[in-house]
């Protein structure tokens, strides 16, 4: 039998940590739901018309697709080829080394590489706040969220797929683009989801890259500040004005919900990605 | 799963090249005494493959590259400051950037920065290690206690489904955090919450005094225990999972209570990992910028009085003050945050490597790279 003290302190400990599971799930229902729940109502056609200076957000909407697609077109291809290094070409000694440096870079405080980029892009080399700078300093970032996924991608699948690219003689190129990207890839792009995703909610290494600008993004990549729309939520918040402020919650939500599309896409990647694994390992 | 190391590129090079089958039969002649294209056929190297082979290592050093770009530039950046406050840096209590608009300018140690000048930037020293310290000492049980009910009591098909939550928690952008924590959160624990607190000031000095409008240390440190939950919460739960289901019964067999068996078994298995997961989130609240810019009051030049009170950090402050260390014409505010953010960047980068230098020696468990999605 146990006592009343041992069942009384085991129930007090699950009751605790419970405590703890719901104080992990309160606070995103809370912040998700709260902000849909004010915000919502502000979303009209009219944010989509208009730019800041009228009280929309379509230069920031189109500044931060923009941004995003840049920090696809740099972290994705710089990313995937790492991963695909660390994973296929890379000896066990040289990968543990050149795996450490990305899980460092992803350490690094957003606002330390925002002021490095500033100094050395924007300042130095006379770039001006403009979209390239603001396109380098986030992608620095989220680099690693890429390489990580890609190797982890590439490492899943079974030995046997390896195995019989070898035994059919193929070359390693071939191998890749054949045998094992195609499997690979759901994973791998999630990693680009999880990359975009992270960049759209950065401010801190754009503060001092993109500047802020009313007009939407230019094509040219030089000397012109960029629109995005976690300034507009940070500045707009600070400003003492009722309107600025629904602007700040407003910009809030769409990015809110940019962010759940997102994390939702990556979701169901991930499940693909994972019973194709399971599948292909039988 | 099968650990991914599994297959290596010494069991492919093994098969992929003839010669390397030693034993049996003539020896065939080292590939390089070929001349090239027949090289390429025996290796199964083509030029492609080298392209390849060389396009990626180029990729793999690009993180190696970026980082040594970002800290020489605040390096070179920051030493006209350096040289200017020298040990001031950390001891001295007022960081002001002096007379912008006119007044001679103060030489001192050669270097030439703005009258009244001062760099001392021990208030946001303090106010990081503060903030970043109470958000841990609040996330770590809060993370670790929801993993283990989520891993040992919820039956496997809806963690998945719960696990969503940390994602969200991971993926929220700083600036909503920090909307949140302004609008909702503060405003809820400066009417409701602290002035009970307050009460308690008379057992406890720091809890004593003014408790302000929501905008302040222990806002700021509880908004970003929510933000570093999901590193330590979801590294946990990965690692609760490797615990050698054996152990666990053999603890129940012996007629141990649940809990006992969580405190004799798992726990003592999972400790490390768990040490290493809740310093990469220290990190990660050490260089959170704009939702600490939001709520924490924004003081300037002082020290926290209570727990309430105004406070700043050093993320923070790089972010408010580089718009008016632009309009210095001798550059040294800028260069003075360029060293706030070095010595931000060195007590990163020093946390992130002990935390994985831990995790590698002692944790069967990767740490999640970032923010742990």
């Amino acid at each position: 039998m146990r006592s009343i003290r041992r069942s009384a302190a085991d129930l007090g400990f699950w009751a605790l940590c419970s405590l703890g599971l719901m104080m992990i799930v309160g606070p995103a229902v809370w912040i998700v739901v709260g902000l849909l729940r004010s915000a919502l109502p502000l979303i009209s056609f009219r944010l989509l018309a208009q730019d800041t200076a009228h009280l929309g957000l379509q230069n920031a909407i189109v500044g931060t697709l923009v941004l995003g697609l840049g920090v696809l077109v740099i972290a994705g291809p710089v990313g995937v080829g790492a991963g695909i290094y660390l994973s296929e070409f890379a000896g066990r000694r040289l990968a543990s080394v050149a795996r450490f440096f990305p899980e460092i870079l992803a350490g690094v405080p957003s606002i330390v590489v925002g002021y490095a980029a500033y100094v050395l892009l924007v300042v130095r080399f006379h770039w001006g706040y403009s979209l390239l700078a603001a396109i380098l300093a986030p992608s620095a970032l989220v680099t690693p969220y890429v390489v990580k996924s890609t190797e982890v991608a590439l490492r899943q699948l079974p030995t046997s797929l390896r195995d019989g690219a070898r035994a059919l003689g193929l070359p390693t190129v071939t191998t890749l683009r054949r045998v094992l990207l195609p499997p690979a890839l759901p994973g791998i792009v999630n990693g680009m989801v999880v990359a975009l995703a992270i960049s759209t909610g950065e401010t801190a290494p754009l503060l001092y890259t993109a500047g802020f600008s009313d007009a939407n993004p230019t094509p040219s990549l030089l000397h012109h500040p960029v629109g995005y729309l976690t300034y507009v939520v940070y500045t707009d918040i600070q400003l003492p004005s009722a309107r600025m402020h629904q602007l700040a919650n407003a910009a809030a939500d769409v990015t809110l919900l940019v962010l759940l599309a997102l994390i939702l896409v990556g979701r169901l990647l991930g499940y693909h990605s994972a019973r194709r694994a399971a599948r292909m390992s039988l | 799963m099968a650990r991914p190391e599994e297959h290596t590129t010494r069991s492919r090079d093994r098969v992929g090249t003839p010669w390397a089958g030693e034993g049996a039969g003539p020896r065939a002649p080292r590939p390089a005494a070929y001349p090239g294209r027949v090289r390429a056929r025996l290796t199964g190297r083509s030029a492609v493959e080298h392209g390849l082979r060389a396009l990626c290592l180029a990729a793999a050093l690009a993180p190696l590259l970026m980082l040594l770009v970002v800290t020489a530039t605040l390096l070179v950046s920051a030493l006209p400051a350096i040289r200017f406050s020298g040990l001031d840096f950390f001891t001295g209590r007022v960081f002001s950037f002096g007379n912008l608009y006119g007044g001679t300018p103060t030489v001192h140690h050669g270097v030439a920065a703005p009258h009244n000048a001062s760099y001392g930037a021990a208030p946001l020293i303090v106010g990081t290690l503060l903030t970043s310290v109470i958000a841990l000492v609040v996330a770590v049980p809060i993370a670790v206690g929801g993993a283990l009910v989520l891993v040992e009591r919820i039956p496997r098909r809806l963690q998945g489904g719960l696990s969503i939550f940390l994602e969200l928690l991971a993926g929220i952008p700083s600036v909503v955090f920090g909307l949140w924590a302004l609008l909702v959160l503060g405003p809820l624990l400066a009417q409701h919450v602290y002035p009970t607190l307050a009460r308690l000031g008379v057992l406890v000095p720091f809890l004593r005094g003014p408790v302000g409008n929501g905008q302040g240390l222990l806002t700021a440190s509880l908004m970003l225990a929510v933000m570093i939950v999901p590193i330590v919460a979801a590294t946990t739960r990965d690692l609760l999972r490797t615990v050698p289901v054996l152990h666990k019964e053999a603890a129940l067999a012996l007629g141990m209570t649940r809990f006992e068996a969580v405190r004799v078994v798992t726990l003592p298995f999972v400790r490390n990992g768990i040490a290493a997961a809740a310093i990469l989130g220290w990190a990660r609240a050490l260089g959170e910028t704009m939702a600490v810019l939001m709520v924490s009051g924004n003081a300037l030049n002082i020290f926290p009085y209570n727990l309430y009170a105004p406070t700043t950090t050093i993320a923070a402050t790089i972010a408010a003050m580089l718009d008016s260390a632009l309009t210095d014409a001798t550059g040294m505010g800028v260069s003075a945050l360029a060293e706030a953010g070095l010595a931000l960047l060195t007590i990163t980068l020093l946390t992130n490597w002990i935390g994985r230098q831990i995790a590698r020696r002692t944790a069967g468990v990767p740490l999640p790279v970032g923010r742990g999605f």
